[in-house]
């Protein structure tokens, strides 16, 4: 009995591992598939604008980089990224403390409602402060009566950048929060530590990796924010014009070497993102590896 | 359990944190949004709905609704085959790979919508192949497509990819063992199983292509009836001054997104209760 059982198992393994992979010939298609469609689709657009910044010479892309206009918009989108992502920090910290580690009522609703800003439109999202602080919104009249410019000034720019980049870091941290539970940060208050040291000394250890990657993607979209801020800017040069925005009005004069000099830029921020993205999930891995022996020690 | 609850918690600062975290929710978004649905009332019903079905906003509709669909659909055909690819296989140059699949997250719109462009207009790189077979992508509505399908590309990827590496290989081997090809195991134990996730992607692939802006203005030629997305409408609106016409088709786009949000939370319940009967 056990001999018949035993004898066309060999067979029958061959026969598994057959159809539990595809065929080398189905194999080589998927990949191939695969990547002409990233080529196509991501490596070549990348590639262009390097290639169309300096397509005429290394003298032009620089010139184009330190002409007064492009200087000033990036010190623009520079300073906007400093007042945008600090208080989006501060904000998805308070969101995932009250998040993660309490349970309320509407709980559901309120991380929906954080979520809000990515499913809305750029466009919306300058809109609808230009319905506030806009010429003929609420507080237009008012604004304008003390001399205050927020539409078409840096105050804009900088809401709707916030208004933009608002669930990054919280949407990171709520999730990471969730799974570590309250279990340390109970020891530490019951030991007698007051809830900011027990917030630096232990919690702040254990999301530093999460809120690290929820702070490189908020920069790297509040610096290439493009539709909201183009409502609310007014495109005024050397003023009110993000890179984003310098890129628009370059390509549009059809200073093409120019613009894409700028967009290589912004490019180059979206390929440092993506370097700093992948070290930060290694480190996450890492200390999720560091962590995991512990349970089985005890 | 009961620590959980809010009241037995001992750790501070719930007050605090809810305190700050509603009043900044409120301030930056509840109450900026609540603006466009006023501004919107300030409009009688019949003067609304000729605004928002006016016939070159019926045509911008068609445009953004159809390419981001399409859009959608190419992600979730061609994100499945990358999440496949990046989770089952091993080839030189997979870590790259998986990592610059965020790209169209990264990448600032404007900067992928004057690349696209360069690529697909007639001297491009792409363009110079497809004008001669009678095929203009750039400044037509084939455009808006190809602008859509890079911004979407992601969404799909990594709404399945986590999903796929979690699908047993037992129950693939089962399947095998009892005589199913690999066809069939792939049709019937696999692809139910990273369903929820790859109409989860479709979803957010859709509704970020529905409001994007930056990328498809440069690649789309912007031409009235023709190449003219919905968000560009709003903001040729506002530059002529009519911000109740903006805000009006605004608002259509902002219930809409709202739905597609409730139909995306829906569904990843959905995904969660397969992932929990999985295990």
């Amino acid at each position: 009995m056990s001999e018949s059982i035993a004898l066309p198992l060999p067979a029958q393994h061959s026969r598994i591992a057959g159809a539990t992979s595809e065929s080398p010939l189905v194999k080589s298609l998927l990949i191939g598939t695969a990547l002409i469609f990233l080529a196509v689709f991501l490596f070549l657009p990348v590639l262009a604008v390097f290639y169309e910044a300096f397509k005429k010479g290394a003298a032009v892309y620089f010139a184009a980089l330190v002409e007064p206009d492009a200087w000033s918009a990036i010190k623009l989108t520079l300073l906007i990224a400093a007042i945008a992502v600090p208080l989006n920090l501060v904000f998805g910290v308070a969101a995932a403390w009250a998040i993660a580690k309490f349970d309320f009522r509407g709980k559901q609703l309120l991380i929906t409602l954080i979520d809000l800003p990515f499913s809305v439109s750029p466009v919306m999202a300058g809109l609808i402060y230009v319905l506030i602080f806009g010429a003929q919104g609420w507080l237009g009249p008012w604004l304008s009566e003390h001399d205050v410019k927020v539409i078409f000034a840096l105050p804009g720019i900088v809401l709707a950048t916030v208004f933009i980049t608002f669930p990054f870091v919280a949407r990171e941290l709520i999730p990471l929060m969730q799974a570590q539970g309250n279990e340390e940060e109970e020891a530490a208050i019951v030991l007698g530590a007051s809830g900011w040291r027990t917030f630096w000394h232990v919690t702040l250890p254990n999301i530093k990796w999460g809120l690290l990657y929820g702070v490189i993607l908020c920069n790297a979209r509040a610096m290439g924010e493009f539709g909201a801020v183009s409502v609310v800017s007014g495109h005024i040069r050397g003023l009110t014009n993000t890179m984003p925005l310098h890129v628009e009005i370059l390509y549009n004069e059809y200073n093409f070497a120019a613009a894409f000099a700028v967009a290589s830029l912004l490019a180059l921020l979206a390929l440092v993102t993506l370097v700093l993205k992948s070290i930060v999930e290694w480190k996450t891995r890492e200390s999720v590896s560091d962590l995991s022996p512990e349970p089985v020690q005890k | 359990m009961p620590l959980l609850l809010r009241r037995h918690s001992v750790l501070p600062g719930f007050n605090l944190a809810l305190g700050c975290t509603l009043l900044y929710l409120g301030l930056i978004v509840l109450i900026p949004l609540s603006a466009a649905f006023i501004k919107t009332a300030s409009l009688s019903w019949p003067a609304f709905w000729e605004t928002v079905t006016s016939p070159r906003v019926v045509a911008s509709y068609r445009l953004s609704f159809g390419a981001s669909a399409l859009a959608a659909a190419i992600n979730a055909v061609f994100g499945l085959i990358v999440a496949w690819v990046l989770v089952r296989y091993t080839f030189p140059g997979k870590k790259v790979i998986d990592a610059l699949v965020d790209l169209p997250f990264a990448l600032p719109t404007a900067v992928a919508g004057v690349a696209l462009t360069a690529i697909y207009a007639g001297n491009g790189w792409i363009g110079q192949i497809l004008e001669p077979l009678g095929i203009k992508v750039a400044f037509t509505p084939l455009g808006v497509l190809v602008a859509l399908t890079f911004i979407g590309l992601p969404f799909v990827v990594r709404t399945v990819q986590p999903v796929l590496e979690d699908v047993e290989r037992e129950a693939e081997e089962a399947a095998a063992s009892l005589g199913a090809s690999r066809l069939q195991t792939f049709l019937r134990v696999i692809l139910p199983a990273i369903l929820p996730a790859l109409t989860t992607g479709f979803a957010l692939a859709f509704a970020r292509a529905l409001g994007e802006y930056g990328s498809v203005i440069f690649i789309a030629g912007n031409v009235p009836m023709v190449s003219e997305i919905t968000p560009l409408l709003i903001i040729t609106k506002l530059e002529q001054y009519d911000y109740v016409g903006a805000t009006a088709i605004a608002v259509v786009m902002l219930v809409t997104s709202f739905v597609l949000l409730l139909a995306i939370n829906l569904l990843q319940r959905w995904a969660g209760k397969r992932g929990a009967k999985g295990q």
